[in-house]
């Protein structure tokens, strides 16, 4: 009874071509995730990599973040920083080209698959959320070098929360070649495609120690609130296995604005850390399977489908 | 009630006598067992947890999609739930028909499909401590795992190792 044949109830797709390259074209370069952690965190004095929210070194947030979006996530670091405990259990991008700074990582990540494109996110922005993300994946253009955020405070292109597409790499070698460091300025330089952030304090990012004391005060309380928002109802949540050890606990009664099971799903991926990816999952509403898609009503009970394996 | 659970030991002999009919000719039954190994690991025991309000449901339409279809006299599904040791068995799965052959497809039929389709999980207890949920854990891990040669090939010779997963 103990077979493990590919029993995922939707499959679990290996394909890097995904809903996250859907918006953008049929051509467009799977988008695979690279988190940034190759700085030597000079101003926190301590590495920012590991710096904990939730319990959680935010090097591992942000990965499990991007992997709720991405078929491959990889954390990008420096040739000393392989072994480092924090980054070793996440798969890698070694810089492989000379020089230093984001851009070099970038440059390895292009190198290392050239036909991907890359969503590249900073380790220290605790901020960022799946609004943020889901809204550089939906508004991609992948006929542009990049698609980037503007920053809510200059309006200048915030390269550090972007999607890098395939063809950046010989630009952004010739860049350098020329003596260009500043990824902000290779952007302004080359017209990438600019969105203006729904999510705008994504985009905080956090790099001394007083920025880190007041991202904690505003992280940690608003985690143990429950979700209240805008038109809310009430739902019921029951989890199994792997979904209830996560969730820690069996049920929850919650009042939402989500409109949709796939809105709850990221909803309480955030809240909860889930693993899984939606298209993992099956889920039911009212004890029966359901569309993602189907409207919830005030008073169902949802259950998220874990891959199974009866028998 | 042909699909149900039991948290006991699956009692065969009574379970078969439910399927007993003067026009069948024929009577095939699956049993599935707990086994002490899975992928390479070493298997204590296993726990194995349902949804059950769907899972009833949808057991119920499998074993009577199975009867209509192939067709047969009768058939019944019985799935443990709980902590089962080794050799424990953990499903089983009857058919009697007027022939084999109905009997036999029938019964692999509602075998294959409680195992694809029924909201049932099994966490293996490994003898190394640790433990895991079938298909739930290794697995999500496993598309990041099962290309690392890919990535390999695309290694920049600047740097020995580029890729590590």
């Amino acid at each position: 009874v103990n077979d493990t044949g590919n029993t995922a109830p939707s499959g679990q797709s290996t394909a890097p071509s995904g809903p996250s390259t859907a918006p953008s074209g049929l051509n467009a370069a799977p988008v695979y995730g690279l988190i940034l952690a190759g700085g030597s965190s000079t101003r926190m004095q301590r590495d920012k990599a590991a710096l904990r929210y939730l319990g959680e070194p935010q090097l591992d947030r942000a990965f499990e973040l991007a992997s709720r979006h991405l078929t491959r996530v990889f954390v990008s670091v420096r040739p000393g920083q392989a072994a480092d405990p924090t980054r070793a259990q996440h798969p890698l991008i070694v810089d492989s080209v000379a020089g230093e700074g984001p851009i070099v990582g970038i440059r390895s990540a292009l190198a290392a698959f050239p036909s991907a494109a890359w969503l590249v996110m900073a380790c220290d922005l605790p901020f960022l959320s799946a609004v943020a993300l889901s809204q550089l994946l939906r508004e991609r253009d992948a006929a542009a070098l990049a698609t980037a955020f503007m920053s809510a405070h200059d309006g200048l292109p915030e390269p550090l929360c972007a999607i890098w597409e395939p063809a950046a790499a010989a630009a952004l070698a010739s860049y350098q070649e020329a003596g260009g460091r500043c990824p902000r300025k290779f952007l302004i330089r080359h017209a990438a495609r600019l969105l203006a952030p729904a999510d705008p304090r994504a985009l905080d990012n956090v790099n001394t120690p007083e920025e880190y004391a007041k991202a904690l005060a505003a992280i940690e309380p608003a985690a143990i609130e429950p979700i209240v928002s805008g038109s809310n109802m009430q739902l019921k949540i029951q989890y199994y296995a792997l979904m209830r050890e996560q969730a820690g606990r069996s049920e929850e009664t919650l009042e939402t604005a989500a409109a949709t099971p796939a809105d709850l799903y990221g909803e309480l991926a955030a809240r909860h850390g889930f693993t899984l990816s939606r298209d993992q999952l099956k889920v039911a509403v009212n004890s029966e399977f359901s569309d993602w898609s189907r409207p919830l009503r005030a008073g169902d009970a949802v259950v998220f489908i874990p891959p199974v394996a009866g028998g | 009630m042909r699909f149900r659970f039991t948290e006991s030991a699956i009692d065969t002999e009574a379970a078969r006598r439910e399927l007993l009919d003067p026009g069948a000719g024929g009577y095939v039954s699956f049993e599935g067992w707990v086994r002490d190994h899975n992928e390479g690991l070493e298997v204590t025991r296993l726990e194995y947890e349902a949804f059950a309000e769907l899972a009833l449901k949808e057991g119920e339409r499998i074993v009577a999609d199975a009867v209509r279809r192939f067709p047969v006299k009768h058939a019944l599904c019985i799935h443990r739930l709980g902590v089962l040791d080794l050799r424990d068995m953990a499903v089983w799965v009857g058919v009697s028909s007027a022939h084999r052959v109905e009997a036999f497809d029938a019964c692999r039929f509602i075998i294959d499909q409680v195992k694809h389709r029924l909201p049932i999980w099994k966490k293996e207890h490994y003898r190394n401590g640790d433990s895991g949920w079938v298909n739930c854990e290794r697995c999500a891990a496993g598309p990041r795992h099962s290309h690392d040669h890919d990535a390999a090939q695309f290694t920049v010779s600047a740097a020995p190792i580029a890729v590590i997963e």
